[in-house]
Parts: structure tokens; C-alpha cells; sequence
């Protein structure tokens, strides 16, 4: 396979995509996020169950593609234990290393494997997608985002 | 036609083709989303803008008159392409989109009233399908479909009599289905929709230019196309209605170019089809499909729509033969295309891939939402095919899917 198709498609992102990490409903969720691009279809609920400002756990539901699946997986494990500040400032990192390839701040961890997403701008709005839905969950929005 | 054309000399009049994508040779397989232009069609617009530019139908200069002729000399290509009875029949607009909403807010405007039912089917474009939900909550008509008998993507015709209550005044579907490749019967289905006194639109977006289109032989009241799917430029379409049809209809747009007279308070329109063309219109496209269509009635519509069918049947019959494919459309008969889905992997995964291997192929739900929910499917991947496409192309896509099917596992 071309150089760049392993750079998106890292070992991490199958991985993640063939067997999804807190792929269930919470029960007890306080917060709830609707993500959706109608063009891929793509659609996933992201559940958070907060103690306070802090997430204390994150599950997501839905169907999609390799990378927003992926990416919604990495996400759900990435925030446990985070602030709600702390999940803004991870968002925020998370969508430079998507659209630029570039790390700013450390604490990425397994995040960084998008950093090849941004040689495809088809696709960068797949791994964005369930981040969107995080931080609206997060704040309490009700409207489903899209990132078409 | 027995001669059979030289179809590796023609791929060569598209410079388009010869280049490579992500270091592969291109293999351009999207195209019932839009064909390439032949250089012939490219000189053409470059003639007409280096030459003959001027407005049509209101200077006495020279010009002027150059770019009317040229332009009115389309029209009739287009009408003797479709086998119209004249020009007049043929009205320019901005593609099969902008023809439907035409019908749909003119036709449709004076002739559909509450509880009056529009007849559509399950595998229309999201084109052929929104117009008439708007005139429909503009109307309070009510729409009903023919359904679609499942992957196989047949329209199921036994149920059609039943659909055609009396209530029925318009029956809109398309010739070929763009997701599933089916060729509907057109010529039976409008025999059936004016037995019942019912208007009939074809959508020929995917047939024009792919088979010969004769809209008498057809018997349809009104047809659609777009000429940037058949060699043409984009942002072109056409209407092709019938003089009773089209008499009937009061404007679609006002302004400059449609009108006999106007005062102040009240204007008076010209006969079609310039009544439904206000503003300057693509004079450059018209003049361009005309060497379109000039160039492909010299191949012939039969000898493309074999070549076309044949590598789709070929496509078809090469993806069958490998594990977790599902096919979707029929089996036989069918149009130049193939959407398939590769076991659980999201189409556009499949389509990032290719693409890295330098083909071109589709993604997503083809502006078909309602028949991927009815056949249970997020999206299908779609190689669509045109005159220029070889065996070997699709030889080297198959060699593509199986490393997909590596690569994801599948």
C-alpha cells in the first residue's frame, strides 16, 4: 500500500475501527451528543456521564466509516478522567493535528495517529465528527452537529 | 452500425485521461456523476469565446447574429438527437435539476391541486424527488411509488396498475437508475400512464448519450437531461416537452429574453420554449453540446451502449467471483454501472483507497437517500463506465478491490 494510505489507515485506526472500544449506550448518561454528516452518512451518539465538571465515563453508538469510527473509539477513552476545560483544550489539539498534521501540546498520546487524516481533506470531516458531538455533549447542546 | 469503432483512438481525443493520480495511471470510473469532454467539445467553447462572443436574440451586429445562429443551431441538434418533432419542443436549462423543478413549478403549478397524487418510484435521485415533495406541500397533492423489489433493483411493475388510481395525474422516474443500473421500460411504462390519461416525465440524466433516446418511440410527455453526462459542458441541461404540454404551461422564471412585451403593471411571453428561458443563457454550453452530440451520434449511441453494458456485465461478473461483495442492481440487462459494497467496510473507505491507486470511483448514497434506507445500506461504492473505458481498466480495479479487501480485512 502507498506510503500515505498507512499513514491514515495507522494500525491503531484499523484496530480501532474493527473492534471499537466503549461501543454501547450508557445508561445513566448526563450528557448526550449528536453527530451526523448526511453526505457519508455517517452517524454517531456519543454518551458522557459526568461527576461534577469531570467525565467519569464516555460510550458511543452509531455507524460510519474506518476513521470516524476510529476516531470516536480513541475518543471515548481519551476523556475519562478530563474536565470539561481539559476536554476543550483536547479538542482543540485533536483538530490541529487533523487539519494540519501538526502536534501542538503534548498529552495527544494515541491521538496523534491522525496525524496523517489532513493529507485527505475528503476525509478530515470523518475524524472530526464524534469530537463535534463530545464537545456539544459536553455543553449541553441539543441540536446534532455535522462537520459537512 | 456494423463498423465497430475505434474505441482506443477515441479515448485518445480526451487529453483529460492521459495523466496519472497519486503516481498511477488515472482510471476514470465516476462517470454517471459526469463524463469527460473530448477535445472536440473543448475547441468549441474556445472557438465560440475567441471568435463569435456576443449576446443572442437582441443585436442587429454581426456578432450577435453569428452566436444566435449558432446557438438556435443547437436546438435543433438537440431535437433531432432526441427525435423531437422541433425545436421549439426543446427548452435550455441549467441541467435535469433545473428541467424537473421547470415542470414541477410550471406544469405542475397550474395543473396539480389537492388530493391530486404524484406518481414516482423508489430508485429516483434526490432531483426527481424533492421538486415534487415542495410542489406537493405547495399543493397539498399527495406522492406514491412504485417499489423497488430489493438488491436486485427492479421497479415491481405488478403493482403499477394498482398506483395508477384516478387520482394520479403525473407519473416522474427515471430511465436509468444511477445507484443500481436498472433500465426501466420506459416505452411500457408511459403506454400504461396514458392508457390512464396520466402526464409521464422521464429523468434521462444517466441514458442520454449512453442509448439511443427517442422521446416518440418512448411516448413520454416530457424527458430531462444534462449535457455535462454525454461529453457536454457543465451547468447545462435540457427539457425536452411535448408542444401540447408545453403550450399549456404558463412561465417558469421572468425576465429579459422570455417576454413579447412589458409595461409597467403587466407583461405579455413569447411561445416556447423561449417563454421558459428568461436571461442570457449558456450560449457557449449550447454551442458545445451541439459538437457533443455531433460527436457522439459519429460512434453511435448502440455501439456505446454496448460497450458500456459489457464491461459493466464484465465488472459485475469479476466482483461475483470474489468473497463479501454484495451487488446491488440486476444481474443482467443492466446499464453501465455497478455499486457494490466490499463486506462490512464504509464505501468511502473503499473509495480513499482506489483513489490512492489512482481510480476514480463513487461513494455515498448517490443522491438516492430513501432507496439506500429501503435496501438497509449507509452508502455503496459505484464504478460507472463510459465509451473510453477499457477491459483493462477494469482488470486493474479488480486488482484494487483485492487489495482492499486485504487491507480492511475482508
Amino acid at each position: 500500500m502507498a506510503e500515505d494510505l498507512d499513514e491514515l489507515y495507522q494500525q491503531v485506526i484499523l484496530d480501532h475501527c474493527k473492534t471499537p472500544r466503549n461501543f454501547r449506550a450508557l445508561p445513566g448518561a448526563s450528557r448526550r451528543g449528536e453527530g451526523y454528516n448526511p453526505l457519508c452518512g455517517d452517524n454517531y451518539t456519543v454518551f458522557v456521564a459526568m461527576d461534577g465538571d469531570r467525565v467519569r465515563e464516555a460510550t458511543f453508538q452509531g455507524s460510519g466509516c474506518c476513521i470516524s469510527k476510529a476516531s470516536a473509539s480513541l475518543l471515548t477513552d481519551a476523556v475519562k478522567g478530563r474536565t470539561k476545560e481539559e476536554v476543550k483544550a483536547l479538542f482543540g489539539q485533536v483538530h490541529d493535528i487533523i487539519t494540519t498534521g501538526r502536534v501542538t501540546g503534548d498529552g495527544l498520546g494515541k491521538l496523534a495517529v491522525f496525524a496523517g487524516v489532513h493529507k485527505f481533506p475528503a476525509r478530515v470531516k470523518c475524524a472530526i465528527l464524534a469530537w463535534h458531538a463530545l464537545v456539544a455533549a459536553v455543553d449541553g447542546a441539543e441540536t446534532p452537529v455535522t462537520t459537512e | 452500425m456494423s463498423r465497430t469503432p475505434d474505441w482506443a483512438g477515441l479515448r485518445g481525443d480526451f487529453p483529460i485521461l492521459d495523466q496519472r493520480v497519486h503516481g498511477q495511471p488515472l482510471i476514470y470510473f465516476d462517470n454517471a456523476a459526469s463524463s469527460q469532454k473530448p477535445r472536440a467539445v473543448i475547441d468549441a467553447l474556445r472557438h465560440y469565446y475567441e471568435h463569435d462572443n456576443a449576446n443572442v436574440h437582441r443585436g442587429i451586429h454581426e456578432l450577435s447574429n453569428r452566436a444566435t445562429t449558432a446557438f438556435e443551431a443547437g436546438r435543433e441538434r438537440v431535437a433531432r438527437f432526441l427525435n423531437a418533432g422541433s425545436a421549439d419542443e426543446i427548452v435550455f436549462t441549467r441541467g435535469t435539476t433545473e428541467s424537473i423543478n421547470l415542470v414541477a413549478a410550471a406544469w405542475g403549478g397550474a395543473h396539480i391541486k389537492a388530493g391530486d397524487r404524484i406518481l414516482l418510484t423508489e430508485m429516483e435521485h434526490h432531483s426527481n424527488l424533492v421538486p415534487w415533495q415542495m410542489l406537493a406541500q405547495r399543493t397539498g397533492a399527495e406522492l406514491r411509488f412504485v417499489p423497488v423489489t430489493g438488491d436486485e433493483g427492479l421497479l415491481d411493475l405488478a403493482r403499477l396498475d394498482e398506483l395508477l388510481t384516478p387520482q394520479v395525474k403525473l407519473f416522474a422516474f427515471t430511465h436509468i437508475s444511477n445507484s443500481l443500473g436498472t433500465i426501466n421500460p420506459v416505452a411500457e411504462l408511459c403506454a400504461r400512464a396514458r392508457a390512464r390519461g396520466v402526464t409521464t416525465l422521464v429523468d434521462a440524466a444517466q441514458s442520454a448519450g449512453h442509448m439511443p433516446v427517442d422521446v416518440r418511440a418512448l411516448g413520454c410527455d416530457f424527458l430531462a437531461f444534462s449535457s455535462h453526462k454525454i461529453c457536454g459542458p457543465t451547468g447545462l441541461g435540457v427539457l425536452w416537452g411535448r408542444p401540447a404540454a408545453l403550450d399549456a404551461m404558463p412561465p417558469y422564471q421572468g425576465g429579459g429574453e422570455m417576454i413579447l412585451s412589458v409595461d409597467y403593471q403587466k407583461s405579455s411571453y413569447k411561445q416556447p420554449p423561449h417563454r421558459f428561458e428568461a436571461g442570457t443563457p449558456d450560449i457557449s454550453g449550447v454551442i458545445a453540446l451541439h459538437t457533443a452530440l455531433d460527436y457522439l451520434d459519429a460512434i453511435g449511441r448502440e455501439a456505446i451502449f454496448r460497450h458500456d453494458q459489457e464491461l459493466a456485465q464484465y465488472t459485475y461478473q469479476r466482483l461475483a467471483e470474489l468473497p463479501n461483495v454484495r451487488l446491488f442492481g440486476p444481474a443482467t440487462d443492466r446499464a453501465g454501472l455497478v455499486s457494490f459494497l466490499l463486506g462490512d467496510v464504509h464505501a468511502h473507505d473503499v473509495v480513499t483507497v482506489a483513489d490512492q491507486r489512482g481510480v476514480a470511483l463513487r461513494g455515498g448514497h448517490h443522491c438516492n437517500q430513501p432507496l439506500m434506507k429501503r435496501l438497509g445500506v449507509a452508502s455503496t461504492a459505484r464504478a460507472s463506465f463510459y465509451f473510453y473505458n477499457t477491459r483493462a481498466e477494469v482488470d486493474r480495479f479488480i486488482e484494487v478491490v483485492r487489495e482492499i479487501q486485504k487491507f480492511f480485512a475482508v
